[in-house]
Formats: structure tokens, C-alpha cells, sequence
């Protein structure tokens, strides 16, 4: 196995991991964290075929990353943000109380 | 090179690891704070001296350690470490007069709730003027220097329940701000001319020979460029160091708790602007070769610290804030080193600021000493009587007043403030630095007897005064160690053996008798004389005897005086001046956009209202029965998919999830291309 093959494992394991996170927790935050590791998941596939692709030099690979980070910054403080609204509104955070918006 | 040199940068990483330790530590962990910083700092100044040996080892060499920080670009930004007899001297100086400041504020801030976070910002501010000091980079330099204006602002800002103290911090980091976008300034253009800002880097350093001669060469208005570039790094330097006419600050630091005015005071801070000019000597003194150009750069450092030595020195006369006098004093004394850097002797300034860093240390901290025993009353009118109450405070602030003074030949302030004069006698330019430096030799001596005569003498003029003692060893003791550098330091540069002068600038220098200029000696010991005489007869004889008397001098010109104790209304100038212009251009700027664009905006919202009442004449006749049709079926769609939507956020997750699968399957099965 060559590090490209090792990496899009390790990477297709993070995303797993973070999509069980996100389906079975019922903490927000927790979900919240599952959805941060699938973002870096993303980006560790970015990164690797950047780097043993036919074209390393050009910084496609790590620009890309890079907005994918600010923008996961961006969400998290979006969602955080979220969540204390959500506990000051109903003194839990917990997802499945969370259904007020529906149709 | 020595392992030494590349791992420098352990000077100042050890105080910023304890201040990093320190913020991390809750309240109650006041013993663990206070030991980290201590010890680091100790760690610190075992390196310093071990870098001094190092570097008094081999004379007139600059060791540097470089290393590449990232790359941008094609060009990569390097930055580094430095090591030469003034960084290792200064080192040993910070960390040593650090150590004992820290140690008297064990005793001074006991009582203080935040502990913990004082020891954390002391750690701070000791590891941005370490790494001012090791830098090889201006850039490196110009980082740690805005941490030296952030710890400052932080301790200054220490009390920030106080609206002064809280005033006087945003007013320090502003004031130093006005200098340090010059200095900015300046850094760019040399990076720009010059294309480094490493200071040594085997020949293409912006401080070798090659690129000066450069710098020298190229004019830009009739000045050359080195000249313009050293003036804009000097407006950093009069900025951080109180120079006339950024000292403003300086006074109104003085609401911080009392070890931190004997740091910033003392050894850090406004001793980083007099060390930044001394570093970039080459560089503001590049143009003296030149005869054609109407202005060298160290004319104006001369003239700047001439007029800063004797405007201090004038003003702490009329002040009755014992740390305000001390303030001012510490301004004429940065005017002094300025004066020296600016006359071509920038030994003199280093010596200047190494013995002014000791007495001026043990002047602050024998002022805390005083007013953490008074309950905090800081006006000597109210204080007074208070030595025989506080005999090692007394003795060892005695000392310090006469270093400061300039009393001949025990005391270091003696040495080196002869070692500037004599520098300045020399300079063929102009007579006018010497001239204002022997007058504020004859106020310094009066200022500080009458501060001497007021706090000590007499007897106590107000009910805390009265009450005052003596404080703990830990208080003491460092005033003692600091009083005994105050005697000392100035036998390593007296005229007849100038080891100190051989060292920093890694040449020897011919010594010469103290005879040898003796008119000058004579004439400085004379009014060092009549400075002490005419203040005790004022002030000492006849000590004041209630608080509420006018002060001598005040009786004798009430104008005159009230104009200094006022200190010559700079503050108002500025605030009638440039607070002004800004005020009135606030006031210009809401004018013309109420009316000029506000109306503008008015009509353009008159237009667009006119349209939409023609719009809705148009819609509620005509359109809105189709789309009233239109629209209940959208609504029945709508609550169709309402229906599916449970609101269960890993409802959604999930169909999405799933759908992802499905769509992963299709790619994969189907073959993709």
C-alpha cells in the first residue's frame, strides 16, 4: 500500500468515525464534532492527492484546505453560537428536543 | 561559534514560558505564579552571564545564529539570534534588576487579589525586552517591541478599576503607537532599500558595510536615504523612550503599581528605545561621511534628547507626586543617553543607561517602599518625617539621589553622566546639547534634594505618614543589593579605566586622565554643588511644616511655578490642538452626512416610495388574483413537504447520509468515466 492509499484509508476512517459521531450522539455539540472530523477528513483527501498527484507544485491542494478551514471556523463559531441560543431557549441541548421548526 | 549563540533565544523563552504558566494559573495559585516567574528569570540570568562571558571572549564580534521563519513567495523571511558585549550587558542588567523588582513586589502586591496575573505580565514584559535585546532581525526586534508596548499597557493598566489607571494605560499604548508607525514605516523602507532586515548575515546585513554604503548613497529630497530611514526608526525611539515630544505618557504611567513604574523605568521599556538606536548605530550614523547633505540623523537625536534633558528636568521641579518627580527625572536622564547616542559617544549612552537602570530601580522601589508603608499617599507635601521611621529606606534612597545627582566620584550616576559630557564637549556641531546638559545637571541635584529633604526630613504632615514602618526583608534587601550596584557599576567606566567603554564597542579606548578635560569636571562638580545647596537651604533647613504650605519657590514666582506644575501644559496643547482637529473633523464628518449625503439619501427614498405606491395601485387592482390562485397551490404543495419535515435533526442527517451512499454507489457501479 503507498502513502496516497493510506492516507484516503486513514481519511475514509475519519469520516466514518465522524459520521457515526454525528448520526448517534444527541448532543449538539457532540454532532457538532462529528461534523468538524468529516470536514478534516475532506481535507486530509484534498492534501493527499495534492501532494502525490501528477501536480504537486501547483498549491491547489493546500488553498483549498486552507478556505475549508476558515469556513469550518466559521461554522463552528455559527454553530456554537447556535447551540447556546438553543440552551438558553430550552435548558437542553440535547437534538431530539429540538423540533420546533418543523413544518 | 559558541552552542550558546543558537540557543539564545532560551533568554527570553523562559520568562514568556512562566508568563504563559502564569495565565494558565487560577487565583489562588499565588505561591506557583510568583515562583515560576522568579525562577525563570533566575534561569535568565544565569544564560545572560554565561552569554556574557561568551561574548566578552571575543571582542568586536557580532554572533548570530540566522534561521529561515517561512517563505512568501521567492522571498524567504529569516530571522535570528544576536550576541555581542551590548545585548549580553543589557541582558545581565534586565534580568538582574527584573530579579530584585520581582522579588520587592512579593512584599509590594502581597495584599493584591491578583497576584497571580501580576507575576504572569511581569513575565511578560521581562520576555519581550529579553527578546528585543537577543534579536538579529528588526523585524524580530519590532515583534517583541510591540510586546514590550502590550505588557506595558497591561501593567499600567493593573489597577484598570481606576478610570486613571485605565486612562493612563490607553494613553501610554497610544502615545508609543504615533512613534511606532514610524518606526514601521522606517523598517519597510529599509527592507524595500536594502532588501533585509537581518542586522548581521556574513556581509549582506542591513548594518554591514555593503548595504549601508548603499543606504548612504541614494538620496531622496536632498537627504540621504540612511538619514530618513534612521529618523523614522528614531520616532519608535522617542516614543517608547519619553523623548520630547512623545513623553507624555511617561508621567501618567505612574498609576501602575510601584515595581512596575521601577521596571519601565529601569529596565525595560524606555530603555528598549535608547538600546534600539545603539543596535542601528551603524545604520542612523551611516550618513556622518557625508559633508553635502543639510542634515545627519544624529543631529536631531542630539537636539531631541538636549531639549527632552533640560524640559524633564525643569518640570520635575514643580511636581509634588513623589513618583511623578522620579517620572520626570527618568525622562531628563532618557534626554541625557538620547544626547550621548545623538554626539556620537553611544558607549556613554549604553554606560548611562546601565547605571541609571540601578539607581533608578532603587529610587522607584525605595519610593514603594515609602508608599506602600503610608497607605498609599504619594504627595510629599503629606508625607514627610520619615527617616528615622524607615532607616534602610532612607539610606539606600540617599544613595540613589546622589547617583542620580551626579555626586562626584563614589556614585555611578557621577561617571557616567561625565562620560556624556565629556562626549558632548567634544561634538563640533553645536554648543547648545552641552549647554542643556550642564543646566540639567544643576536642576537634577535641586529636584532630588528637595524630593529628599520633603519625604524624609521633618516631621509626618499627615496621619498615615505618621504612622509609616519600616517594611520586611524582602522589601529591603533588594533596595541594599540595588544600592550597592548604584556605588559600584560607575568604577567600570571612570575616564582613567573605561572597561566598560572597551567592551561595548569591542576596541580598547585610551583612557584618560579625569584631569584631562578639568575645567569641564570642576564645572559639572560645581553645580552639582550649587544644585544640592541651593535645594537644601530651600527645602532642607527650614523642612516644611504643614501640608498645606506653598512650596518655597511657589511663594517666590506662583506663576512660574504653577506653568511647571502644570507640567508647561503640554497635555492641554495637544488636547487643544490635536484633539481638537480631531474633535472638529468628527464633527465635520457627522455634519456632511446628516445633511449633504443624508438628503441625498432623503430624495432617493422619496423616489422609491412614489414608485411603490404607483406599484401598489398597479397590483391590488390587476396582478393579485392569479397569484392568489397560484399561491394556494403552493401552499398545498408546501404543507405536503411540511409534513415530512419531523424537525429531527438526525432525521436528516440520516437521509442525508444515506443519499450520499446512494450516490457513492452510482459513481462507483457506473463506472464514473
Amino acid at each position: 500500500m503507498n502513502v496516497l492509499q493510506g492516507c484516503l484509508v486513514l481519511s475514509s476512517l475519519l469520516f466514518a468515525i465522524g459520521l457515526t459521531a454525528a448520526l448517534a450522539r444527541s448532543n449538539a455539540i457532540l454532532v457538532l464534532l462529528g461534523i468538524e472530523v468529516m470536514l478534516n477528513a475532506a481535507s486530509m483527501n484534498f492534501i493527499a492527492f495534492w501532494r502525490y498527484g501528477p501536480q504537486p507544485e501547483a498549491a491547489t491542494g493546500v488553498i483549498f484546505v486552507l478556505f475549508g478551514i476558515a469556513i469550518a471556523a466559521a461554522e463552528a463559531a455559527v454553530g456554537l453560537a447556535l447551540v447556546i441560543a438553543l440552551y438558553r431557549h430550552q435548558r437542553s441541548i440535547r437534538l431530539q428536543d429540538a423540533t420546533r421548526l418543523k413544518g | 561559534m559558541p552552542p550558546l549563540v543558537s540557543h539564545l533565544w532560551l533568554i527570553p523563552a523562559l520568562p514568556l514560558m512562566a508568563a504563559a504558566l502564569g495565565a494558565l494559573t487560577p487565583r489562588s495559585g499565588r505561591a506557583f505564579a510568583a515562583g515560576t516567574a522568579l525562577l525563570a528569570l533566575a534561569g535568565s540570568l544565569v544564560l545572560s552571564i554565561a552569554a556574557l562571558s561568551v561574548a566578552l571572549r571575543s571582542p568586536g564580534q557580532h554572533l548570530y545564529a540566522n534561521f529561515s521563519w517561512f517563505e512568501l513567495g521567492a522571498g524567504t523571511v529569516r530571522l535570528g539570534w544576536l550576541l555581542d558585549p551590548l545585548t549580553a550587558f543589557l541582558a545581565v542588567m534586565v534580568c538582574f534588576v527584573g530579579l530584585l523588582i520581582f522579588i520587592f513586589s512579593l512584599g509590594y502586591m502581597r495584599e493584591d487579589a491578583n497576584f497571580a496575573r501580576f507575576f504572569c505580565f511581569l513575565s511578560l514584559f521581562a520576555a519581550a525586552m529579553l527578546g528585543v535585546l537577543v534579536a538579529n532581525s528588526l523585524l524580530l526586534l519590532f515583534i517583541c517591541w510591540e510586546l514590550v508596548g502590550l505588557a506595558s499597557y497591561l501593567l499600567i493598566g493593573f489597577w484598570f478599576h481606576k478610570p486613571e489607571a485605565a486612562a493612563a494605560a490607553k494613553k501610554a499604548f497610544i502615545t508609543t503607537r504615533i512613534g511606532d508607525l514610524g518606526f514601521l514605516l522606517g523598517m519597510l523602507w529599509l527592507y524595500d532599500a536594502s532588501g533585509t532586515l537581518l542586522f548581521f548575515d556574513g556581509g549582506r546585513g542591513c548594518l554591514e558595510a555593503g548595504a549601508l554604503q548603499g543606504l548612504a548613497g541614494a538620496t531622496v529630497g536632498g537627504l540621504a536615504v540612511s538619514t530618513v530611514i534612521g529618523l523614522l526608526i528614531f520616532c519608535g525611539a522617542v516614543g517608547k523612550s519619553g523623548q520630547f515630544p512623545l513623553h507624555v505618557w511617561l508621567p501618567d504611567a505612574m498609576e501602575g503599581p510601584t515595581p512596575v513604574s521601577a521596571l519601565i523605568h529601569a529596565a525595560t521599556m524606555v530603555a528598549a528605545g535608547v538600546f534600539l538606536i545603539a543596535r542601528v548605530y551603524p545604520l542612523v550614523g551611516a550618513d556622518q561621511a557625508l559633508a553635502a547633505v543639510p542634515l545627519h540623523a544624529l543631529t536631531v537625536v542630539a537636539f531631541i534628547g538636549a531639549i527632552t534633558a533640560l524640559l524633564g528636568a525643569v518640570i520635575a521641579v514643580a511636581q509634588h507626586d513623589l513618583k511623578r518627580v522620579l517620572a520626570f527625572s527618568t525622562i531628563s536622564q532618557l534626554g541625557y543617553m538620547m544626547l550621548a547616542l545623538g554626539v556620537g559617544s553611544w558607549t556613554a549612552a549604553i554606560f548611562h543607561l546601565l547605571t541609571h537602570a540601578f539607581f533608578k530601580a532603587l529610587l522607584f522601589l525605595g519610593a514603594g517602599s515609602v508608599i506602600a508603608s503610608a497607605h498609599h499617599e504619594q504627595d510629599i507635601r503629606r508625607l514627610g518625617g520619615l527617616g528615622s521611621r524607615m532607616r534602610v529606606t532612607f539610606a539606600t534612597f540617599a544613595i540613589g539621589m546622589m547617583a542620580l545627582s551626579g555626586v562626584p566620584f563614589v556614585f555611578s550616576g557621577f561617571w557616567s553622566k561625565e562620560a556624556i559630557l565629556h562626549a558632548a564637549s567634544e561634538w563640533d556641531v553645536s554648543r547648545l546639547p552641552l549647554l542643556a546638559g550642564l543646566g540639567a545637571v544643576v536642576l537634577t541635584a535641586f529636584y532630588m534634594t528637595r524630593l529628599l529633604c520633603e519625604v524624609f526630613l521633618g516631621r509626618p504632615r499627615s496621619e498615615p505618614a505618621a504612622h509609616a514602618h519600616e517594611n520586611p526583608l524582602v522589601m529591603t534587601v533588594p533596595l541594599c543589593l540595588l544600592a550597592a550596584g548604584a556605588i559600584g557599576l560607575g568604577f567600570l567606566g571612570t575616564p582613567a579605566g573605561p572597561w566598560l567603554q572597551s567592551a561595548l564597542s569591542g576596541s580598547p579606548v585610551e583612557p584618560h586622565s579625569i584631569l584631562d578635560k578639568g575645567g569641564l569636571l570642576g564645572l559639572s562638580i560645581l553645580l552639582v554643588a550649587l544644585g544640592l545647596g541651593s535645594g537644601w537651604a530651600l527645602y532642607g533647613r527650614r523642612p516644611r511644616s504643614e501640608a498645606e504650605a506653598p512650596d518655597p519657590l511657589e511663594r517666590a514666582y506662583p506663576r512660574l511655578f504653577g506653568f511647571l506644575a502644570a507640567r508647561l501644559k503640554i497635555d492641554e496643547f495637544y488636547a487643544a490642538t490635536f484633539g481638537r482637529l480631531a474633535r472638529g473633523l468628527g464633527a465635520l464628518a457627522v455634519g456632511l452626512d446628516q445633511s449633504v449625503w443624508g438628503g441625498g439619501v432623503g430624495l432617493v427614498a422619496g423616489l422609491g416610495e412614489l414608485a411603490g405606491r404607483v406599484n401598489r395601485r398597479s397590483d391590488e387592482g390587476g396582478l393579485n388574483a392569479g397569484f392568489n390562485a397560484a399561491s394556494e397551490r403552493l401552499r398545498g404543495v408546501g404543507a405536503a413537504y411540511g409534513r415530512r419535515q419531523t424537525g429531527e435533526a438526525h432525521g436528516y442527517l440520516r437521509t442525508l447520509a444515506v443519499a450520499f451512499l446512494v450516490l457513492a454507489l452510482i459513481a462507483i457501479l457506473g463506472g464514473g468515466r
